[in-house]
């Protein structure tokens, strides 16, 4: 089945730039008509994973396959990995600073957001190599 | 309720969106940690927070909220403003307190009004 592939380089040094690739993808599945409330899971669940790739792991890549009834979203980073995934999974568990803590994140609902929010949710991380998480949403 | 008539009960300040006084606004939810306003969904929500930085207009965008009620008198910044004009987002800001102004509002009859996912 053909996609369409977006791809976006998230940079880790810039925390007021943090959501543009959200919002590119948001804009391009209004673009294609798909509905509100599906483009709202996938702003949310891939917004937090963004966020996650800024705050802790110094940015990454996301790589977004849009379908006619799906989209796919992976986030890449090289940052130090997630030791325990199922406690990182856990709502309210946060390894976050005060400092970004200041700037409205922290919270450790980021993950458990993303898992809601997403049909297919999967994790793999290594410690000191890096984080790929994995997203499906299906629309309709 | 009007964003007018929230920003009269609040008595805040428009810093942008004059031309969206009108605009209905069904439910809110308050809160200084991005992540808890995006845990539940809202129908043509308001956002009362203290934070103030460009995230809070993305966290907006990404749930569709139409208005943030900025408190503890935030002023935005110029790059929130941009973004909130990319975005059609209203900004207010008021100099409530958060607790004042979610009872003030509440007590007019603004409620949480949450959607299921
Ligand atoms: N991309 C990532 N790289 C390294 N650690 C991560 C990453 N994403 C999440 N984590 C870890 O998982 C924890 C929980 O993440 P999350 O639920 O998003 O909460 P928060 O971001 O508010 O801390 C984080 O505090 C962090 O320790
Ligand atoms: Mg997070």
């Amino acid at each position: 089945m053909t996609s369409l592939r977006l791809e976006f380089d998230v940079s880790g040094n810039n925390f007021a730039s943090a959501g543009t690739a959200s919002d590119e993808v948001k804009k391009k599945l209004k673009m294609l008509g798909i509905n509100p409330v599906d483009i709202r899971k996938v702003a949310i669940a891939m917004y937090e994973g963004e966020i996650n790739m800024v705050i802790h792991a110094g940015g990454g890549k996301a790589i977004v396959d849009i379908y006619e009834d799906k989209i796919d979203i992976i986030l890449k980073d090289n940052g130090p990995g997630i030791p325990d995934i199922s406690l990182a999974l856990t709502e309210g568990y946060s390894t976050a600073t005060d400092t970004i803590r200041d700037l409205g994140f922290g919270a450790g609902m980021g993950l458990p957001n993303m898992k809601k929010y997403s049909d297919e949710f999967k994790i793999d991380s290594k410690v000191g190599e890096g984080t790929t998480v994995y997203m499906t949403i299906y629309f309709g | 309720m009007k964003i007018s008539e929230i920003a009269r009960i609040l008595e805040a300040k428009v810093c942008y969106g004059e031309d969206m006084l009108d605009t209905e606004i069904r439910s809110a939810c308050a809160s200084d940690m991005m992540s808890d306003v995006l845990a539940f969904v809202k129908d043509q929500a308001l956002l009362i927070s203290g934070l103030c930085n460009p995230q809070v207009i993305r966290t907006a965008d990404m749930m569709d909220i139409k208005c943030i009620a900025l408190v503890r008198g935030k002023m935005p910044t110029p790059e929130m403003i941009e973004i909130a004009k990319q975005k059609g987002i209203a900004i207010l800001t008021s100099e409530f307190r958060m607790y004042v102004a979610c009872g003030a509002l509440y007590a007019e009859g603004l409620h949480p009004g949450e959607l299921r996912v």
